[in-house]
């Protein structure tokens, strides 16, 4: 492993930064003193301490490392597209400390020797930490329920089907009942399969005009609908992945009120794209859910600032060049997004939606709290889990020096500020600008 | 960006792919040019030679009759060779890309593709990804669009009912939803400034804010047509009753099919068309396709001096075909 013989430098002092830790309510200059991988303190030296490294982050951002709620690194299974050394590369390099997988690997995650191997391959690339998601039911089939309780035992931080449909609402009712008897959250990709079959744009305007078949915003807000009958019914603990309309997040809001166990998150692109960019067949602007509109596109965003989405996450999906290179329908959909989660988190500020602060809890400790892991902190303790970023440094996305194995993004030429230039994992130094 | 997509700098047609980008001369202008060539095909010798020496292939990949023919009629008639090559049933089949194919026959040295393909985008995908001095020429791409069909349409209503599109009525009956010719026509109706253009279907068929597209939606047979100039019909597949579309062809039949009967309420010189192939008994009557304001077999006829026109200016040939 590479951690094993990287020397470890035992003792760190970050000094002269600003740092920036939502779940301590910290927001000042201040220095960051590391010691055996972990945070040592924040502001004043520890006594004794002395530093056998220094990092100067004067006119920087100190924030914990970033929390990636859903990445796919395409391993195993999908070794042409990427694979766990790579993303972790582009991972580390993005200021990402942790990424969360989907089940729907090949073969997907359902036993505790699956997930083994993920950890095990993440932890010989030593650049970032990967968690998975463990199969809802058995081979993603909608059929029969997983193995739950082996897989919470093996260290999955929850359960969900992936994009793939349930075979009836019973089985989708009795799947959340037996996560609940184990306590594990449920990550539903609200979708209903009937009326999104086929579709591959929104169904408006834009895919009226162009003759894509469309998927309606119904696709979306029926499971939900149904989604909440039978969380309300249940009990469990259930996270909604990438919404991607307005009144989807209207429902979880009143969900919210009413004090049912939900959170949810929205995937960067959908706060920047709209089903106008679909114009002109951009298969790179081909995403499930589909792109909606700007309409929704200011509903999602005031969801992230009112804190109704507790996490913005990447959505990373690499593909290789020829899954784009065809007629719009037939491409596979998906953004290869983590090259440009924090550059594009930060837009957020620019752009007034949100102060900086809430930009980073939305990376850090809103996901962290979601997955119910103790990283997304700086809290004296905790590991050493550190992104420091100059958040004034411009720089252009350029799909040919994207670290990702995929080049799939609809951001190439943006003007992109805020650049990472020193990524900490447990104490060490995973990337340096 | 589709236009610069499908015309050059000059403005003139580099690819032919779709009615939205183009602009009213041009529009006028291809009618024109197809004018023209209306008349070498009814002469005894129905050939010119602007594009001898030119390769042309139909690249099929989805089955079609008519299109196919009068594409091949049409470069045949400009002396160009032709070479049909039908997908559905060759390399794709084998696992081979789309690019791969294209490549494939690139590199014969083939001057232009004439495609058509079950997904909308395609030519599109098609014409950004061929070599400089290809051109492509789209015969239908999924449900986005078939701007050749528009074009015949528009030069049969022009001949019946004169260049003033202002004080027409057109009804475009039947599934717009699936319907790539009706997003075409549409297009055309509103560049050429017609005065009303109506859609009638029952609203399985109707696509989401259809009234975007620049047309008035009716549910109602009698009231869409009342006073029509022109009623285009569009043909209905049999796979709109699996997909819970429709209950039955019969009662399609019963509320949008089109009799003598019905067409009382459009206009006295109602002008009938349809794109075939036509479903008898099912969007219209035989007494309605057959009889006196039925243009359906001039349609045909059409779409060969129209497809002449289009492919002979997208090479660069507009001056000579004029002339």
């Amino acid at each position: 492993m590479t951690s094993s013989h990287t020397p470890r430098p035992d003792r760190i002092r970050i000094s002269g930064g600003r740092v920036i830790d939502p779940a301590s309510k910290v927001d000042e200059v201040l220095d960051v003193y590391i010691a055996e991988g972990s945070i040592a303190a924040v502001g004043a030296a520890p006594e004794g301490f002395a530093a056998e490294r220094e990092i100067d982050a004067a006119g920087r951002v100190v924030c914990p490392g970033l929390v990636d709620l859903c990445a796919r690194t395409r391993e195993p299974g999908q070794e042409y597209k990427a694979t766990i050394a790579s993303e972790s590369l582009a991972a580390a390099a993005g200021g990402i400390t942790t990424l969360c997988c989907p089940p729907d690997t090949r073969p997907v995650v359902e036993t505790p020797a699956d997930i083994e191997l993920i950890r095990l391959r993440a932890e010989a690339a030593g650049k970032t930490r990967i968690v998975t998601l463990g199969a809802l039911t058995r081979g993603l089939k909608g059929e029969y329920l997983s193995e739950m309780a082996a897989l919470k035992k093996a260290g999955c931080v929850g359960v969900s089907n992936a994009l793939r449909p349930l075979a009836n609402t019973l089985v989708l009712r009795r799947a959340l009942e037996y996560a609940a008897t184990f306590d594990l959250t449920v990550f539903l990709y609200p979708n209903d399969h009937w009326l999104s079959a086929n579709g591959c744009a929104h169904e408006g305007k834009v895919a009226t005009r162009m003759g894509l078949p469309g998927i309606p915003e119904a696709a979306e807000t029926a499971a939900i609908a149904r989604d909440l009958a039978l969380i309300e019914q249940t009990g469990v603990r259930a996270h909604f992945c990438r919404l991607s309309t307005g009144r989807a997040a209207h429902m979880v809001a009143r969900a919210q009120f009413d004090g049912l166990p939900v959170t949810a998150d929205v995937a960067i692109p959908y706060l920047y794209l709209t089903e106008i960019d679909v114009r002109g067949f951009d298969s790179h602007c081909h995403v499930i859910p589909p792109l909606r509109t700007t309409e929704d596109r200011q509903r999602l965003r005031d969801a992230v600032q009112r804190g109704i989405f507790s996490a913005i996450c990447s959505d990373h999906q690499p593909h290789e060049p020829d899954a784009k290179l065809r007629p719009f329908p037939s491409t596979e959909p998906g953004i290869s997004g983590l090259d440009s989660l924090l550059p594009l988190g930060l837009r957020l500020v620019d752009e007034g939606v949100m102060e900086l602060g809430d930009v980073i809890h939305r990376l850090t400790a809103g996901p962290a709290q979601i997955l119910g892991l103790s990283c997304g902190t700086l809290a004296p303790g905790s590991s050493a889990d550190i992104c420091i970023f100059d958040p004034d440094m411009t720089w252009q996305l350029d799909a040919s020096t994207m670290r990702s194995h995929g080049h799939n993004t609809p951001f190439t030429g943006w003007e992109m500020k805020g650049r990472v230039t020193h990524t900490l994992l447990a104490g060490r130094v995973v990337h340096l600008l | 960006m589709r236009n610069s997509l499908q015309l050059d700098d000059q403005g003139r047609l580099r690819h032919f792919l779709c009615i939205e980008g183009l602009n009213y001369p041009l529009l006028t202008d291809i009618l024109d040019t197809a004018e023209s060539f209306a008349g070498v095909t009814e002469q005894s010798v129905k050939k010119v030679p602007l594009l001898r020496g030119k390769t042309i292939v139909n690249l099929f990949f989805e089955a079609s009759t008519r299109t196919r023919t009068t594409f091949e009629l049409a470069a045949k008639r400009l002396s160009a060779d032709v070479l049909n090559i039908n997908i559905t049933q060759s390399s794709t089949v084998k696992g081979e890309t789309l690019l791969d194919t294209l490549r494939n026959l690139e590199a014969m040295h083939i001057d232009m593709f004439v495609v058509r393909h079950a997904d909308s985008g395609a030519a599109h995908f098609i014409a950004s990804h061929v070599a400089p001095h290809v051109s492509v020429i789209n015969a239908g791409d999924g449900r986005h669009a078939h701007p050749t069909q528009a074009l015949l349409d528009m030069f049969t209503i022009r001949r019946v009912k004169g260049a003033d599109f202002g004080r027409l009525r057109v009804a475009i009956v039947g599934d717009v939803l699936h319907s790539r010719v009706a997003r075409s026509q549409i297009h055309a109706l509103n560049l050429l400034n017609t005065g009303d253009i109506r859609i009638v279907a029952p609203r399985t068929l109707v696509p989401a804010h259809a009234d975007a597209l620049g047309v008035h939606v009716y549910h109602d047979l009698e009231a869409g047509i009342e006073g029509a100039d022109v009623i285009i019909m569009l043909r209905l597949q049999r796979e709109r009753m699996q997909g819970a579309l429709l209950p039955s062809e019969h009662e399609y039949y019963e509320l949008f099919g089109v009799t003598e009967e019905k067409l009382a309420a459009a206009g006295p010189d109602v002008t009938i068309m349809h794109p075939g192939p036509i479903n008898r008994g099912v969007e219209m009557d035989s007494e309605v396709a057959d009889g006196p304001r039925s243009v359906i077999l001039e349609q045909v006829t059409h779409g060969i001096a129209v497809r002449m026109a289009v492919m002979s200016m997208a090479m660069h040939r507009r001056e000579e075909a004029r002339a």
